[in-house]
């Protein structure tokens, strides 16, 4: 020990590394434990669909006999549900956040706005559920169509797609558009070739997080009134619809055992089209932080 | 006149202030010619000899941040293809007044302006006059080297493609390149990314890109600052070479810097002008004491 002065120095070196040894021993359980729920809930679904699982299972209609079931249907309805509520919530979502972040004059009502969509983003499903029932399939009189549901979900996800996009567009270097405006561009030239091009990959990650909780989305969807027997494909965004949680809700809800298998086989595939669209969401966000980076 | 709109004026308290200049230590605005009252050099500007009229006219300049008053009845002119020297210690407002001059704070919510920037004799802040004009004539390149993350020939062509430039766009990139003196070391990576060259590139790049829109003026705001001596003297080079084609006002911290490459030089201390003048008469016989404090490094 070192002495100087003003007192000692009690480095006590052994201890310090035993407690940093410990907490990260602690941060690690904490990880594993989370992953080792999720991996333990997959692989029982996966066990439980093995039987069900195979292509008559995905080109088949509904039925009341579990072997002759299928979620052609179901399918079909979730992706023009992820379809059309991409169209109209991404555009709107980031039209707004741009709004918001690069041009609204910060101020008391921009301060109301922001509050109301932090907490708007945490409304339950079930509210937007009523809304949408009231306002699209009544009101607007589309009925308990694909758009009336795409529609809700879309009121759904925008908070999240709009702070996101906030989120994206505030991490950017102020240079980068301090340069941009010094040369004489127009704030929509600032914007539409430096600030989006270069948010992209987080309003990209943004975006893809809030469609993988629109699929999910059951509540709304039942609330108003996708139906649970569908025995056939919808044509067009104004067609009657079911969709993948609808269906597996309506499968487990069933007494005999085969239809729970169903239900896990269709847990399955919904799990697989989230992985594809995270998939997809990394692999855009690469490709344009690639093209960002100038090469 | 923005001069004449003292009702617009949102701190009333700005008056005594601005008197207070008067009577404080510092300045009697002091004329960027040398010669007369400023008031006078801005009323009556001698149009025949266009060496004399002033590039830019400053008039009584206030500035505010929200609620701090970062310049203080700032007047000074900027001659014509001269280098112009802003200098003083942090927070002095050198670099607000650089921006002031093409209306890059106004980015900034909750700023306010006041006072007159005539450039060719046209007021700037007039309200028919569009920033993206003001800006498009008097470019800027920033203290740190900020290029588009894109391709260096993209870098130059942007500001000139959005400007609408009908010319030979390779004939200008590399034109603007070699005016930056960045030619030789960059034309067989044209199309790589601008973000694979030294910091000293960079800025380079962004002078190129600054000259491809063909402006008036430059303003420098601390280019060489983040940069090692080799780049820097390679930047003060460029400076130089570039004043027979632009006017150039340049604020940098360092005053050997502002001593070798500009003609004239402005001292600010806490938001006023203090002193201006040709700078090798503002180093070596410097007219207020605080500015003979500054340059001799006794405080700053």
């Amino acid at each position: 020990m070192e002495s100087s002065s003003n007192g000692t120095f009690h480095l006590r070196r052994t201890r310090r590394k035993r407690i940093g040894m410990i907490l990260a021993g602690v941060l690690f359980l904490a990880t594993i434990l989370g992953i080792v729920v999720l991996v333990t809930l997959l692989v029982d679904v996966a066990m439980q669909s093995r039987a069900w699982l195979d292509m008559q299972f995905l080109n088949s209609l509904p039925s009341r006999f579990a072997d002759q079931a299928g979620i052609k249907p179901a399918l079909y309805g979730s992706l023009w549900l992820m379809g059309l509520t991409a169209l109209i919530s991404v555009p709107l979502g980031v039209a707004s956040a741009v709004y918001l972040e690069e041009y609204a004059r910060d101020g008391w009502f921009l301060q109301l706005i922001q509050i109301n969509i932090a907490n708007l983003a945490g409304v339950p499903s079930v509210v937007y559920g009523i809304l949408g029932l009231a306002l699209f399939v009544r009101f607007a009189a589309l009925g308990q169509s694909l758009l009336a549901g795409a529609l809700t979900l879309s009121l759904l996800i925008l908070p999240i797609i709009i702070i996101s996009t906030q989120e994206a567009l505030r991490s950017l270097p102020t240079g980068l558009r301090e340069s941009a405006y010094a040369l004489g561009a127009t704030r929509w030239q600032v914007i539409w070739s430096h600030v989006l091009p270069n948010a992209a990959p987080g309003i990209f990650t943004g975006v893809i997080l809030a469609l993988s909780r629109a699929i999910g989305e059951t509540a709304p969807l039942i609330l108003i009134g996708a139906l649970t027997f569908v025995p056939f494909l919808p044509q067009s965004a104004m067609d009657q619809f079911t969709a993948l949680p609808i269906q597996i809700f309506n499968w487990t809800a069933r007494p005999q055992d085969e239809f729970r298998g169903l239900a896990a086989a269709a847990i399955v595939v919904l799990m697989i089209l989230l992985f594809a669209m995270n998939l997809s969401a990394i692999l855009l966000r690469d490709y344009f932080e690639r093209q960002t980076a100038g090469e | 006149m923005p001069t004449d709109m003292p009702n617009d004026n949102p701190r009333p308290d700005s008056s005594p202030d601005m008197d207070e200049t008067v009577s404080d230590s510092a300045p009697e605005p002091v004329s960027a010619n040398g010669q007369a009252d400023p008031d006078d050099a801005a009323a009556a500007p001698p149009k025949a000899d266009p060496s004399v009229r002033p590039k830019i006219e400053i008039q009584d300049l206030n500035f505010w941040y929200t609620d701090t008053h970062a310049l203080k009845g700032i007047t000074m002119n900027v001659k014509p293809h001269q280098v112009t020297a802003l200098i003083g210690p942090s927070g002095c407002g050198k670099s607000t007044l650089l921006r002031c001059l093409n209306r890059m704070n106004e980015l900034i919510d909750g700023t306010t302006l006041e006072g007159d920037i005539q450039v060719d004799g046209q007021d700037i802040y007039a309200p028919d006059t569009d920033p993206v004009m003001v800006r498009r004539r008097i470019g800027m390149v920033f203290q740190k080297p900020n290029p588009f993350p894109k391709t260096i020939y993209k870098n130059v062509a942007w500001g000139a493609q959005i400007n609408g430039y009908t010319g030979d766009m390779d004939d200008l990139v590399e034109r603007s390149l070699r005016q930056a003196a960045l030619w030789d070391e960059v034309k067989d990576q044209l199309h790589s990314s601008a973000l694979n060259l030294s910091g000293g590139q960079q800025q380079r790049l962004c002078i190129a890109r600054t000259l491809a829109v063909q402006p008036d003026v430059v303003l420098m705001d601390e280019p060489a600052s983040a940069l090692d001596p080799i780049a820097t003297s390679k930047i003060e080079e460029t400076i130089t070479e570039l004043k027979s084609d632009y006017t150039i006002v340049i604020v940098t911290h360092n005053m050997q810097q502002a001593s070798r490459i500009s003609d004239e030089t402005a001292f600010l201390y806490m938001g006023r002008l203090v002193e201006m003048n040709p700078t090798e008469k503002l180093f070596t016989r410097p007219e207020k004491d605080r500015t003979e404090a500054y340059v001799t490094g006794r405080f700053g």
